[in-house]
């Protein structure tokens, strides 16, 4: 499998509150709030980690999960962001820096 | 006189402290509004916006029932299945083509307010509110939620603002509750008055009156879901976004379960 990289979309808007995660869809204000798991993403999305890293070194530590399950639901997970516009994916490294978290 | 005739052809909407000049060549469409509006015709001379309304077509088949909200080199295009209006906050004047009825320039002046009060921090809220003590209270919730209801419970010591929408400015750190004449099953005018917001609840029916407190999180979840906006602009929604969690640092949010007959208000001073 290949490796995918991911970074948070600029034209969202977001905020880390009480350790939820809330986001804001700039295309159409549509609202999301990011479960423990998606929320480990977001903050790891730097365009240049790719996710089977983030997954071994904090996903699976902090959630106490397999590697492989861990992988699968990540990787859905992150697809699933990315419809919605909250992610953008690439099997590249992603260049331009990433902002929109506080 | 001249002058005069073409001053006849227009009134002035005043919702929130925001006069908006309403032209059309029609004094029966005028009449209409101002009958609709009862309470809120005001007499500026310096409206921060007027509209042209050109009255003609009453569907416009290309466009659906769901309100469009885009903005292109500074101008904005409001489109729903009754109506076109473009507005260029620059020259402070828009055009909106619809036929001789009254809801959709309802729903233009909505959308209107909503761009505006979003530049300074401030919202049009799915919520009844109301005044009492001086201080203004907002009761919101989706469809079915309580806002009529409590609305129609309300002691004779209670001025209502809106039984529908509310309209929240925000004034020199202030955050102020203003009447709105946008009705819900209530179908009746607000009073066109203010008062500083003192806190915000989001209904839910119940077996006994109670209030709990809402994180924060919570709380400003509940406030985007509930709040009026229509545009597709990513700039705007920042500013929502973070005028919502402004707002919730501010200002106490609290759940309000209510058995619908009068005692709520007992809870609410």
């Amino acid at each position: 499998m290949s490796s995918i990289y991911f970074a948070r979309n600029p034209r969202v808007a977001a905020r880390n509150l009480g350790g939820e995660m809330m986001i804001m869809s700039g295309r159409d204000s549509t609202l999301f709030t990011l479960n423990k798991t998606a929320t480990v993403l977001w903050q790891s999305a730097d365009g240049k980690t790719p996710l089977d890293d983030i997954v071994n070194s904090k996903i699976c530590v902090e959630f106490d999960v397999p590697p492989v399950d861990a992988l699968q639901d990540a990787t859905d997970l992150v697809r699933d962001l990315a419809n919605h516009d909250i992610l953008i994916v690439s099997d590249s490294p992603i260049g331009e820096p990433s902002r929109g978290s506080r | 006189m001249l002058t005069t005739e073409i001053q006849s052809l227009g009134i002035v909407i005043e919702i929130g402290a925001m006069p908006v000049q309403v032209n059309s060549e029609s004094p029966d469409f005028l009449a209409m509004l101002r009958e609709r509006y009862a309470g809120y015709i005001g007499s500026s001379k310096d409206p921060e916006i007027t509209f042209d309304v050109q009255l003609g077509e009453s569907r416009f088949p290309e466009t659906d029932d769901s309100v469009q909200v885009t903005c292109k080199d500074g101008c904005w295009t409001f489109q729903r299945g009754d109506f076109r209006a473009e507005w260029k906050p620059s020259k402070r004047r828009g055009v909106i083509r619809q036929s001789a009825n009254p809801y959709s320039i309802d729903a233009v002046l909505r959308i209107v307010h909503s761009l505006t009060l979003v530049k300074n921090g401030g919202f049009l809220l799915h919520s009844a509110s109301a005044i009492r003590n001086g201080r203004a209270f907002l009761f919101s919730g989706v469809s079915e939620a309580g806002k009529t209801t409590i609305s129609r419970l309300a002691p004779s010591d209670v001025t209502l603002l809106t039984d529908e929408i509310s309209y929240v400015r925000k004034q020199e750190n202030v955050y102020m509750a203003h009447g709105t004449p946008f009705t819900g099953e209530l179908a009746k005018l607000g009073e066109n008055v203010t008062a500083p917001v003192a806190a915000l609840y989001f209904l839910s029916k119940g077996l006994e009156n109670r209030i709990d407190p809402l994180s924060a999180g919570e709380a400003t979840r509940l406030l985007l879901s509930n709040q009026l906006f229509f545009a597709e602009d990513e700039h705007l929604v920042r500013q929502v976004f973070d005028s919502a969690f402004e707002f919730v640092s501010r200002v106490p949010v609290f759940r309000l379960t209510f058995f619908p007959d009068a005692r709520v208000w007992e809870l609410i001073r």
